[in-house]
Formats: structure tokens, C-alpha cells, sequence
């Protein structure tokens, strides 16, 4: 009821107040940093060299962007955000594939040592690709895989976290559902593909948005199997761009880069938000 | 800049390679220069390229020394290595040891049926990189030795004559003391701490920076750079850093950069130094003989070698290594040589290269540029001043760039630093003897 | 939980999941085996030899200083993340709980730092506090301040746990949030009418509610500081000064990748397994309490 909603527990007027212009200073507080990137990628490197940096853009955001995109540092960053496009989509789509698909013969049929993989599958939920990234490059060195996007992304599938969300939700599907599909005498792809798929879309869209970010914020990994400059993704390229002898740092294309690393992930978290916080709260369930 | 360098350079070949036979031999070639240096290294390459169609050799910088020899090492253990890699001084145990992974550079030379003589290099640049039996292991690319670079004009600025005598470390305390109390936020800088105040310190007063003839004698060596004189040496360099005379930049070349902004007066820095700083440098510049301590015996003796060798590495084909001879033949030969220690002031390794270049009186034209080979060759080294050959030991100098930048920073005194680097430098050193046998 | 109606058949699930066990074995279970096999012995760097030294690498280890003070420099930096990223959180959460209007919007602005990268973060705070062009440094330098996060280790410190807990300050305020809004009304209203003020209500009250998703977030914070904040280091202080700022995971790489020594990073890893297994345990009791609320 409207007042007991307005009237008790919140604050009128002066209290209100004071929770925007709080709230208004974390924000503030929040994107300073990427505020102070973009005027930066807008400046000559003179302007930066002597601070401190006006608060304001400059103008050069033109010519900054096109000398990142098409020349970069040491490989152009319109190559490097390609490679880390593919290797986003392709952690997301390739995890998500091979998850529904086990999850779905994890929860939905009964064979001999089941509960063996499903316990191999949990094993592999804690163990970030930190903790075993010496012998997993000599396994992608073997394969050849180095510096190609197969040895960027199959590593980074390979834990089961994206299986488990799947069972735990499929869990929740109504057993109805299933005990008709097989009076029916349907198939089990059939049920799959016709009831159990579209019942998972909010789940399949929120963790779209978590392994996309999750992909393409990666840095350690492809630090570690790209030795060509080719191949590098934008996030762990950005740290290449700075000399390692004595040469000054670009620093207008280098936060000209880091702006664009930071746009695609913005986006898709921005414009899918509603069904990733969605999915992003209910699958830590 | 370096890339429309680079661009240039790959527009000028590909208009050749139409005259060029199709099957093409690639010699790949990971060096670790960057700037004016990597210039000069795409030229050459660019040359040898053009001047014959058999074999194509293609330079890629690989980072700074340390990330080379890394990605050097990574990429063998993948599979994918270049025929030719250049390590820094500091690799050569590791390059040593690993006897699978390189072929001996006058083994190379021999099977490739290529006219190598290896008394034409000089001594004291090619003993660092030498078997037992005084064979060549690697091909000695661009060896540097530590002077001393003066700003003429900072000095001059702060009211002292430019002409000032700086032969010792003595006499430079009271000039850093005049340039700070003339306002000078950079009276003296240095470049590669570690190689110039103390591997070279030591060979430089006689002194062993470890035992066992600085490790040439064996892998159970130990560090022995904890001594009177080191300790002396950076106790006054922290006193100095203390009182803002002496401005740390970094580990490796940072400080570079400020010396050639004309921000410091003084800068202790391999004789390589000289490429960017004749680009770059907008003010009067001297190039002195490295300062040493007065009263130590046998002081100054000669100084050690610094910069990199380029090991030729395992797995590769015949006809590749062939590649490999030539381009290093072309490398030695006198004219290319004495262009590129002329144009470096990296030493020349040829004794015909010095003496083509004293032959053009270039040493008369630029003075001071000869500073260098006097300073390696005027006496006969010691077992303290041969070099030193010492596994893990790019890891080792990350210590004592640690434990140096702790004394910088006021947090320990230079006896406790020191000994704390020589102790966990040790440790390592145990390491590579473990997995060395 | 279990199904009670399944579909019959063995062939077609070992096919589905084929995939799956086919990849995790190949990129995860056999790497994870050969990190525990080859911490027993010290490799030359080239990969030409191995010397076998069973547990020798772990008494390396575990007698060098400097690996154990990894591990103060991991707890101390896990927790000091974990506050400075979860406290803001809490806060702006519990003022955006407290608006009818305005809190969809306050929620969509402050989403986007969780899709920042760790290691941007690393290169946006570094821009900023940088010793020679950094803006907040050049301030500091005026109200006379020198800063110098090269040299002093502190300062490093700071820089690396501000840069860390900048961008997860988003991902705990929707969880918060959530948490907060899940809060039943007529709970707070009767503690309202009981008199109680509002922090006390917060305290006494809303707090043992939101508990759950607290602890939830406590242990997730700590892994995350654990593994995912090398980007930040990495693109920041490279580990030092002197080390300082080295966290476990840091150093197996930089020994490892760095340094060449792949029998010290293999004994390292091993050691970073049982650490993350205990982490599960500690989460996944956690989260059990969480199930039976």
C-alpha cells in the first residue's frame, strides 16, 4: 500500500536528497577513470606529457582512433579486437553448446557411471586455467595450437561451470513435462530441442553475457600461447604497447585501446542487463 | 618511426623478390632491439636480402633481452624457434648448457663450408663467448662496454668547466654536489645497475664478483660481490641517490631516455649508448673512460663486455643453416662491421674492423669513440675481468636490481643488501648446478 | 535432487556428453595431472632433461623467504580487496534500496565497471597515478607528496587492491542489491514501528537476512583476488617493488615464464590446487547453509 511504502521507513526530502547526491558521487567515483581515458585518447602526447590533463576532450579523437585501429603499436588494434571478437564467441557459444548438450544426458538419462562424470565435472568447477597454465601450454604447444584461436578458446571451456548451472536449472524443470514428452513417445532430442532449449533461453542469455565477458576479459592465457603480435587479443595486447626499452609510452592510442577493449563488453552487458542480472543472481543459487 | 621503417623496408624487398627465384630459404632472426638500433639491424638485413636470392632473413624484435631469450626458449620448447637468436651476455650459461638446443656457431660455419677465422675477433669480445678449447660457441653480434657520457652543457650550466676531470669516482662525489647545489635534478643517472656498478666495478679493481674465475671454472660457484669494495661502491651511490645526486630510472635502459632529454648531467651507460644518443641528443656530449675508485690496487684494469651474442639453435635444416653462414659472414665482413661499430659504438669484432675504422680516422673526426676498445684492450684481464659465466643468471640480476633498488629507496643499507643478493643468488645458482648435471 | 523420469538408452547421453569429457580431459584433467607429476622434478629450461628430485622442490619452496612472504602479500591483498570492494558495494546498495525511482538507473550506470577487464583497470589506474604524467600524482606532488609506487612498496600495494576492487565494486552491488530488495517490507516496518532507527534496523535487522549472499560473496571476492587480479598486477607493478606486491598466483608465472625455473612453478601449482580445493570446501559449505535458509 502506497503509504506504508513511503511513509515509514523512507525518508522524505532532506534524506532523500542526501541518498541521490551519494549515490550520484559513487557513480562519479565510478567512471572517473574511464572518463580521464577518453580525454586522454583525445589529446597529443605532448599534452599528456606535461600534466596535468585538462578534464575536458581534445580533439583529437579522430586521429588517435584510426593510428590505434590501423597501425597500433605494434600490430593494429582493429586486428586485435577481431581476434578477441572470435575468441569471446567462441568461449561463449562453444561452452554453452557442449554444456547444454551434457547437462541434458546428466539429468535426463540414467547410464553407467553417470555419477562418475558428474563428479569428474564438479572437480573441474574450481580450478581457474591459472593453476595449470604451464602443463596446458605444453599440451596446446603439442597440438601445434599455439597462436591460433583453437588454442585460445578449447582450454578455456574445458571446466565444467557452465554444465553444472544447466543441471541445477534443469533440476528445477517440471518432471510433467518430460513423463509427457515420453508418453508421447518422442525422442529425447526432440524434448530437448522443443521444450527443454526455449525454457532455457534466460539462462542461455545471461550466461551468453558472463562468458562473453569472461572470455574476452581473459589475460593470462593468451599472454602465454600468442608469440606473434598477429594474434593478440585487445585486453593482453594493451600491455604490449608499452616499450619495454627506454621509448616513451603512446599513452593517446594506448587509451584509445583501452577504451575500444572496453566497449563490447559494455555493450552487451548494458543492452542484455535485464536478463543478466537475472541470470547473473539466480545462477549462483 | 619504426613502423613505416619497417613498412619501407618491406616495400623495398617485395619489389625485388620478383626477380628473385621463388622457393626462397627463410632464415628467421629474433633480436631484441628496438628504436635506432632496430634501424640499423633492418637495414643490414635488408642488404644481405637484396644482395643475394638464395636465402631471405627476417628480423623480429622480440621485446627487451630478457623477454627474447625467453620467447626464445618458450618457442624451442614448442617447436617453433628461430635458426638464430640473440642472448644477451647474462644467457650464455643457460645457452651453454643446453647442449641440444644450439649448434656451435663454428660448427655452423664448417658444415656450411663458409670461410671462418676465428683469430680475426678480437680476444677479449669473442673470450665471453668460447668453449674450453677456444672455440666459438656463439657469433659476437654487438658487445658494448660501460663509459661514462657528460652533458657539456648541463655542466657548464651549473658553472663547472666541461673539461672537468671525472677519471675517478672521487672526484665525481664534489661535482654531483656542485650540480645539485646549482639546482640540478639529475646530476647522475645510470643505465643496467647491476652490469655497470657491479660486475663491471669488480673486473674493473681486480676484484671477483664469484668464485671459481667468476664461474669460467665451474658450475659450483658462488657469489663473492659482497666485499669491501662493492659494499664501498653502493654505499655511496645510495648516500648520493639519499641527497638527490644520483636519480634512479630503472633496471634496464630508462634511464636513457632522461640523458637524452638533457635532464641529467652525468650517465654511467654502455658505449652503445652512442646511436640514440647522437640522434636524439640536443646538447654537447663527451664520452669518458668509466670512473673507478682511487687507492684500490690494480685499479682501473679493464672493463667486461655487455650486449649479445647470436646463438644459432637445433632442430633446423641443412639448407637453413647454410642461410644462417652467410648472413653472419656478411655480418663480420670488415665493411658492414666497422659501419656498424661506427654507427653503434658497439666494439668492433673484427681486428680488421678497428683497424678500418682508425685507417678513415674516424676515432680523430669523434673523439672519445675509441674509448671503448681501449677500455677492454689496454691491459691483460685476470681471472676477475674475463667475464663472467653464471647459470640462471638474468634471474640472479633481477635480484640484485631488487635488492640495489631497496638500497635506493633508503630501505636497507648497502652491506645488508648485498648480502641478502649474494645469498639468494646462491640459491639459484644451486638450482642450475641441480639441473645442470 | 534427483529426476524421476529419465529417458532410457545409454548410447545417446554418452554421445552428448562426449564433448565435454573430451575436452576437459584433454585441457584440464591431464594438465592438472601433469602440474602434480612435474613438481617433482627440476626441468632444464629447454626441455631436454628432467632430474628427478621428489619432494625437493617443495622444501625449496617452503624454505625461500620469498615464496613464503607471497603468501602473506595473497592474504593481505585478498583481504584488503575483498573490504574495499564489497563495503562501497553494501553502502551504494543500500542507498539505491532506499529510492522508489532512480534505482533502475542508478543499477544500469554503475553495471559497467564489471565488464572491464582487470588488466584495463590495471592500465586506466596506472594512467592515473603514473610517476611521471599520472594526474593524481602530479596533485600529490603539489600538496607535497612525492608519490613513487616503483620504489615505495606500499604505495604499490594501494595502487594494485584500489585498481582490483575498483571494477568489482559493481558485481557485489547487484548482488547486494538483489539481496536487498528481496528483503521482505513488512519486516522492516514492524522493527519501524518498534522504534528502531534506521542503522539499527540495518544492523540488527537486514543485515543476518542479507547473510547469506555476504558469505556467498565474501568467499567468491577472495577467489577472485586470488586468480583473476594478475592482469592488475601484471599491467601494473609487474610483481614488485621487490616483490611486494607478488601474490601466488603472479609468481607462477613469473617464475615459471620468467625466470625458467619450471620445477619451482609446477611445486607452486600444486600448492595453489590444494589452496583453491580448500577454497571450494569453505564456498560449497557456505553455500549449503545458504540452501537450507
Amino acid at each position: 500500500m502506497a503509504r506504508e511504502q513511503t511513509g515509514m521507513v523512507e525518508r522524505r526530502g532532506t534524506g532523500l536528497w542526501l541518498t541521490h547526491v551519494l549515490m550520484i558521487c559513487g557513480v562519479l567515483v565510478v567512471f572517473f577513470p574511464i572518463w580521464l581515458a577518453f580525454v586522454a585518447s583525445t589529446v597529443t602526447q605532448a599534452d599528456i606529457a606535461s600534466p596535468p590533463l585538462p578534464l575536458i576532450p581534445g580533439g583529437h579523437f579522430v586521429e588517435n582512433y584510426s593510428r590505434a585501429l590501423f597501425s597500433g603499436v605494434n600490430v593494429p588494434v582493429g586486428t586485435m579486437l577481431v581476434n578477441s571478437m572470435i575468441m569471446a564467441i567462441g568461449i561463449a557459444v562453444g561452452k554453452i553448446v557442449i554444456s547444454l548438450l551434457s547437462a541434458f544426458a546428466i539429468v535426463y538419462f540414467r547410464f553407467p557411471g553417470r555419477n562418475i562424470f558428474f563428479w569428474l565435472i564438479f572437480l573441474t568447477l574450481m580450478l581457474p586455467v591459472e593453476v595449470r597454465i604451464v602443463p596446458t601450454y605444453e599440451v596446446v604447444a603439442s597440438f601445434g595450437m599455439l597462436n591460433s584461436y583453437s588454442g585460445l578458446i578449447l582450454p578455456l571451456i574445458a571446466s565444467a561451470t557452465a554444465t553444472f548451472l544447466f543441471r541445477q536449472f534443469y533440476l528445477t524443470v517440471p518432471d510433467e513435462l518430460a513423463e509427457a514428452a515420453r508418453v508421447d513417445g518422442a525422442r529425447p532430442m526432440r524434448f530437448f530441442w522443443d521444450i527443454l532449449l526455449p525454457m532455457s533461453r534466460t539462462n542461455i542469455a545471461a550466461l551468453f553475457v558472463i562468458l562473453f565477458i569472461y572470455g574476452w576479459n581473459q589475460y593470462l592465457w593468451p599472454l602465454l600461447i600468442t608469440t606473434k603480435p598477429e594474434m593478440n587479443t585487445i585486453v593482453m595486447g594493451i600491455k604490449q604497447m608499452f616499450p619495454s626499452g627506454d621509448d616513451l609510452a603512446d599513452w593517446p592510442v594506448i587509451m584509445a585501446t583501452s577504451i575500444l577493449a572496453m566497449i563490447p563488453p559494455i555493450f552487451v552487458v548494458v543492452s542484455m542487463q535485464k536478463l543478466f542480472i537475472r541470470g547473473l543472481v539466480d545462477s549462483e543459487k | 618511426m619504426k613502423n613505416f621503417a619497417i613498412g619501407a623496408m618491406i616495400a623495398g624487398t617485395t619489389m625485388l623478390s620478383p626477380l628473385v627465384a621463388s622457393a626462397q630459404t627463410e632464415v628467421q632472426f629474433w633480436h631484441a632491439f628496438s628504436g635506432r638500433l632496430a634501424e640499423l639491424v633492418d637495414a643490414q638485413v635488408a642488404d644481405y636480402n637484396a644482395s643475394q636470392g638464395e636465402y631471405k632473413v627476417i628480423a623480429t624484435s622480440k621485446g627487451n633481452y630478457s623477454e627474447t631469450l625467453n620467447a626464445g626458449i618458450a618457442a624451442f620448447r614448442a617447436g617453433e624457434h628461430p635458426q638464430l637468436l640473440m642472448v644477451f651476455e647474462v644467457g650464455t650459461a643457460t645457452m651453454m648448457g643446453a647442449k641440444g638446443a644450439t649448434k656451435p656457431v663454428f660448427e655452423v660455419m664448417a658444415n656450411a663450408g663458409a670461410d671462418f677465422d676465428q683469430d680475426a675477433y678480437i680476444g677479449s669480445v669473442k673470450g665471453y663467448f668460447t668453449d674450453t678449447d677456444g672455440q666459438m660457441l656463439s657469433f659476437p653480434f654487438n658487445s658494448s662496454t660501460p663509459v661514462l657520457w657528460v652533458n657539456r652543457d648541463a655542466l657548464t650550466a651549473a658553472g663547472i668547466d666541461p673539461d672537468v676531470d671525472l677519471s675517478t669516482w672521487n672526484k665525481v662525489g664534489p661535482v654531483l654536489d656542485q650540480l645539485k647545489t646549482a639546482g640540478s635534478t639529475c646530476p647522475l643517472t645510470t643505465a643496467w645497475q647491476s652490469w655497470i656498478h657491479l660486475e663491471n666495478l669488480s673486473a674493473y679493481h681486480n676484484v671477483p664478483f664469484a668464485s671459481k674465475d667468476n664461474g669460467f671454472a665451474g658450475v659450483d660457484t658462488e657469489l663473492a660481490f659482497n666485499s669491501p669494495l662493492q659494499v664501498a661502491h653502493i654505499q655511496a651511490m645510495g648516500e648520493w641517490a639519499k641527497d638527490g645526486k644520483f636519480f634512479y630510472a630503472g633496471r634496464r635502459n630508462e634511464g636513457g631516455a632522461n640523458f637524452r632529454a638533457g635532464e641529467c648531467a652525468l650517465f654511467t651507460e654502455s658505449s652503445a649508448g652512442y646511436a640514440g644518443i647522437k640522434a636524439e641528443a640536443k646538447f654537447g656530449f663527451d664520452v669518458r673512460p668509466l670512473p673507478y675508485w682511487e687507492g684500490v690496487a690494480d685499479a682501473p684494469l679493464n672493463t667486461i663486455i655487455g650486449g649479445a651474442s647470436l646463438w644459432v639453435m637445433a632442430g633446423h635444416e641443412d639448407a637453413e643453416y647454410k642461410g644462417v653462414a652467410g648472413f653472419l659472414n656478411y655480418l663480420a665482413s670488415t665493411p658492414v662491421q666497422a659501419q656498424w661499430h661506427q654507427d653503434t659504438g658497439y666494439l668492433p669484432i673484427t681486428t680488421a674492423a678497428g683497424d678500418a675504422t682508425r685507417a678513415a680516422g674516424f676515432y680523430d673526426a669523434n673523439p672519445g669513440t675509441d674509448i671503448a676498445v681501449i677500455q677492454m684492450t689496454k691491459n691483460t684481464p685476470t681471472a676477475n675481468s674475463k667475464g663472467i659465466r653464471l647459470g640462471n643468471f638474468d634471474q640472479i640480476r633481477t635480484i640484485i636490481d631488487e635488492e640495489l633498488e631497496a638500497v635506493w629507496a633508503g630501505d636497507k643499507d648497502a652491506q645488508a643488501a648485498l648480502d641478502s643478493a649474494v645469498s639468494r643468488g646462491d640459491e639459484l645458482l644451486r638450482r642450475f648446478e641441480a639441473a645442470s648435471r | 535432487m534427483e529426476k524421476r523420469v529419465t529417458f532410457k538408452g545409454w548410447k545417446l547421453p554418452f554421445l552428448l556428453i562426449l564433448p565435454q569429457v573430451i575436452v576437459s580431459a584433454v585441457f584440464f584433467f591431464y594438465p592438472a595431472g601433469q602440474a602434480i607429476y612435474q613438481s617433482l622434478f627440476i626441468p632444464d629450461p629447454f626441455g631436454l632433461s628432467s632430474r628427478f628430485v621428489g619432494l625437493g622442490n617443495f622444501e625449496y619452496l617452503f624454505s625461500n623467504r620469498y615464496y613464503l612472504a607471497s603468501f602473506t602479500t595473497t592474504a593481505v591483498f585478498s583481504v584488503l580487496v575483498t573490504l574495499c570492494s564489497m563495503i562501497p558495494a553494501l553502502f551504494l546498495a543500500v542507498m539505491a534500496d532506499r529510492l522508489v525511482k532512480g534505482a533502475g538507473t542508478y543499477r544500469t550506470l554503475l553495471i559497467w565497471p564489471y565488464a572491464i577487464a582487470p588488466a584495463i583497470a590495471g592500465v586506466l589506474w596506472l594512467f592515473m597515478f603514473n610517476t611521471r604524467i599520472g594526474i593524481v600524482s602530479w596533485y600529490l606532488g603539489k600538496l607535497g607528496y612525492d608519490w613513487n609506487h616503483v620504489l615505495n612498496g606500499a604505495e604499490a600495494m594501494g595502487l594494485v587492491v584500489v585498481a582490483s576492487s575498483w571494477g568489482r565494486i559493481s558485481y557485489n552491488f547487484l548482488f547486494f542489491f538483489a539481496a536487498l530488495q528481496a528483503v521482505p517490507k513488512s519486516v522492516i516496518e514492524a522493527a519501524a514501528i518498534d522504534g528502531a532507527r534506521f542503522w539499527r534496523r540495518f544492523f540488527t535487522i537486514v543485515l543476518p537476512l542479507i547473510s547469506p549472499t555476504l558469505f556467498f560473496l565474501l568467499v567468491v571476492n577472495v577467489v577472485y583476488a586470488f586468480f583473476e587480479t594478475f592482469g592488475v598486477i601484471h599491467t601494473i607493478t609487474s610483481g614488485g617493488p621487490q616483490q611486494s606486491t607478488t601474490i601466488l598466483v603472479y609468481k607462477v608465472f613469473s617464475d615459471g615464464f620468467v625466470g625458467q625455473d619450471l620445477g619451482s612453478s609446477a611445486a607452486q601449482s600444486v600448492v595453489l590446487l590444494v589452496v583453491v580445493g580448500l577454497l571450494s570446501v569453505a564456498q560449497f559449505k557456505f553455500i549449503e547453509k545458504r540452501v537450507h535458509y
